[in-house]
């Protein structure tokens, strides 16, 4: 009886501190993530520009975004176009690569870790590295084209050329990451599988299709989820390289947000916008799970 | 009889393994030009803001390029410091970085030791509230949060981006628990025979035993703090507070429309880049692994 008593004291006494310890953490999750998650779903139905109270507005500025807002449209589309021409090319040529580094060839580290090295480097100053290199007149890039006879456009400069180019840059500055990702993925896959299939006569082309692929699904998806979500989300480069130039031509949702919450104090219509964004991150990651079921594969046992 | 056809054999499967060998040779000296191509590229853009940083006004400009500069021209970096106040964005981004890091780490282990040891009501409720805020993004939270902010008189100062990550994030306590999750019961159960309560176990036992993975935690939350933009765009002002990303920002406007802007701005970029590459070079594996585990596990 004593014991029992005693036991349901130290059960008590360890719940208390399991909850001390958990504190910080749950009201950060309450101030920093909650509050701030319910409170701008309610400014996204109000206007406010942080001085005067609040206006309530019904959902005007979700439709305004739809119908009336002349950068909105823009936005979106450039951040679309950003995702895609990111995420498909960048995917593929990591797994190039990972495939490639998997090999037991000499200086594979060595490889990796160059690789991996504009990932770690602030975006804001390899946007203004490759600003330089992008220079239409003195810039390195047009001097190579114009050794190959090829005259090189703007750039940045381009409403035609600017996107591409920061799509280039952005691809150059994530490649290592996925790669990093995939090496991982790929050092799971049992070597007897490709032993087996070696015996059987699979060439490298047949084993990379029928067993690196499958196999390497489920990290492909996670990569694909990852790049799409910071995709979206893209925000430093365009600032830095073009501010959304010229005319419009890179302008994203993040950056559009930024100028209408800090530059325009249009709280309500920046708010909508985040939803927007948040709605869209949410399907996307609810889309991608439920197709995984139909390409992912997972190794029995795992 | 039967040793000559054995030796026949053994010929015919040795000339076999070298012809092998050799087609295996010239497929591996096609997989390193490749990656050589590759890492040029890679490395190439990164010389050439070296080189351009070291080069005088007029030799930016002269064509072929220069990829060695000569002579070597310091100035621009001389010149970076007289026009912005790249001293202070350097020791604003360390003081930042460091404290932030600092932060997270504390509160988010000692949260992890709490989901990965401890049995409490309500903990795996918490822990799926606690994993479900990591798909909110920032851009939902950041217009409250410069509102909280706001109210609390921290616009243009440090605690702005400092104070948040006292509170930990979910994203590292979730790392540190599957880490901690993996340290034997019988650790645990050893201490507490010799008296020692759940403070002392995880301080004694699971800080120094997971350091592996708070390394991890810690460089990634440097690399965050010191590479982010937004965070110090909305709530930094004044020049001398700003952040190295930031002030680099500023940099472009300052450097004029002279001979010696590019120069000058590459030095500014350098000066951003190198303290990364050092955490990198020291902390390389903790990238390595920080990634493979947040990949495969997650």
């Amino acid at each position: 009886m004593a014991a029992t008593s005693s036991l349901s004291k130290m059960r008590r006494q360890e719940e208390r501190l399991a909850w001390l310890f958990v504190t910080p953490i749950v009201l950060g999750i309450l101030i920093f993530q909650l509050y701030p998650t319910i409170f701008s779903l309610y400014v996204s139905f109000t206007e406010w520009n942080l001085l005067t109270p609040m206006r309530w507005v019904g959902w005007r500025n979700f439709v305004d975004l739809f119908t009336n807002d002349r950068n909105f449209g823009p936005a979106m589309y450039n951040s679309f176009v950003f995702t895609v021409g990111t995420v498909l090319p960048g995917t593929a040529l990591a797994l190039i690569f990972a495939v490639l580094l998997n090999r037991h060839i000499r200086g594979r580290g060595l490889y990796r870790a160059i690789y991996f090295i504009p990932v770690v480097a602030p975006t804001v100053a390899v946007a203004i590295l490759w600003s330089w290199i992008y220079e239409p007149q003195y810039g390195i890039l047009n001097w190579m084209l114009g050794l190959v006879g090829v005259k090189g456009p703007k750039w940045l400069g381009s409403s035609d050329w600017a996107m591409f180019s920061i799509i280039i840059m952005s691809i150059w500055q994530g490649l290592g990451y996925n790669i990093v990702i995939f090496l991982a993925g790929l050092q799971s896959i049992s070597p007897d599988l490709y032993e087996a299939a070696s015996i059987d006569g699979a060439n490298g082309m047949r084993q990379f299709w029928h067993i690196t692929v499958p196999l390497l699904s489920p990290v492909t998806f996670f990569v694909v989820v990852l790049s799409v979500i910071g995709g979206f989300q893209v925000f430093a480069a365009p600032f830095v390289m073009t501010a959304g130039g010229p005319a419009n031509a890179t302008i994203t949702v993040v950056m559009q947000l930024y100028k209408e919450a800090f530059q325009f104090q249009r709280m309500g219509v920046a708010s909508a916008m985040a939803y927007i964004l948040f709605i869209i991150i949410v399907a996307l990651t609810a889309v991608n799970l439920s197709l995984q079921k139909y390409w992912v594969f997972y190794e029995e046992g795992e | 009889m039967a040793t000559v056809a054995q030796q026949s054999a053994s010929a015919r499967s040795v000339a076999q393994a070298s012809r092998t060998i050799n087609r295996q040779s010239v497929g591996n000296i096609l997989i390193h030009l490749i990656l050589i191509l590759c890492a040029v590229v890679m490395l190439f853009p990164l010389l050439w803001l070296v080189s351009t940083s070291l080069k005088s006004p007029g030799k930016q400009f002269v064509f072929p390029p220069q990829l060695f500069p000569n002579p070597v021209y310091w100035q621009n970096y001389t010149e970076l410091f007289k026009i912005a106040p790249m001293g202070h964005y350097l020791w604003n981004s360390f003081e930042i970085a460091i404290l932030s890091t600092l932060g997270v780490c504390l509160s988010s282990a000692i949260a992890a030791f709490a989901f990965a040891r401890m049995r409490f009501r309500g903990r795996e409720v918490l822990f799926v509230v606690l994993l479900g805020t990591m798909m909110i993004p920032f851009q939902v939270t950041v217009i409250p949060t410069f509102v909280i902010m706001r109210w609390l008189g921290w616009i243009d100062t440090h605690a702005s981006l400092i104070v948040p990550n006292f509170f930990g994030s979910a994203f590292s306590v979730f790392l540190l628990r599957q880490f901690y999750r993996t340290i034997p019961q019988d650790l645990v159960d050893a201490a507490t025979i010799d008296g020692a309560g759940y403070l002392r176990i995880f301080w004694e036992i699971f800080i120094p035993l997971g350091m592996p993975a708070l390394a991890t935690v810690a460089v990634f939350n440097f690399l965050g703090s010191w590479n982010d933009l937004f965070g110090p765009l909305i709530f930094l002002n004044t020049q001398a507070k700003m952040t190295v990303t930031l002030g680099l920002t500023y940099l472009q406007g300052r450097a004029g429309t002279g001979g010696g802007r590019w120069g000058i701005i590459m030095a500014g970029s350098l000066l951003g880049i190198i303290p990364m590459l050092l955490l990198y070079a020291f902390g390389q594996r903790y990238f390595v692994q920080g990634l493979a585990r947040a990949g495969l596990k997650g």
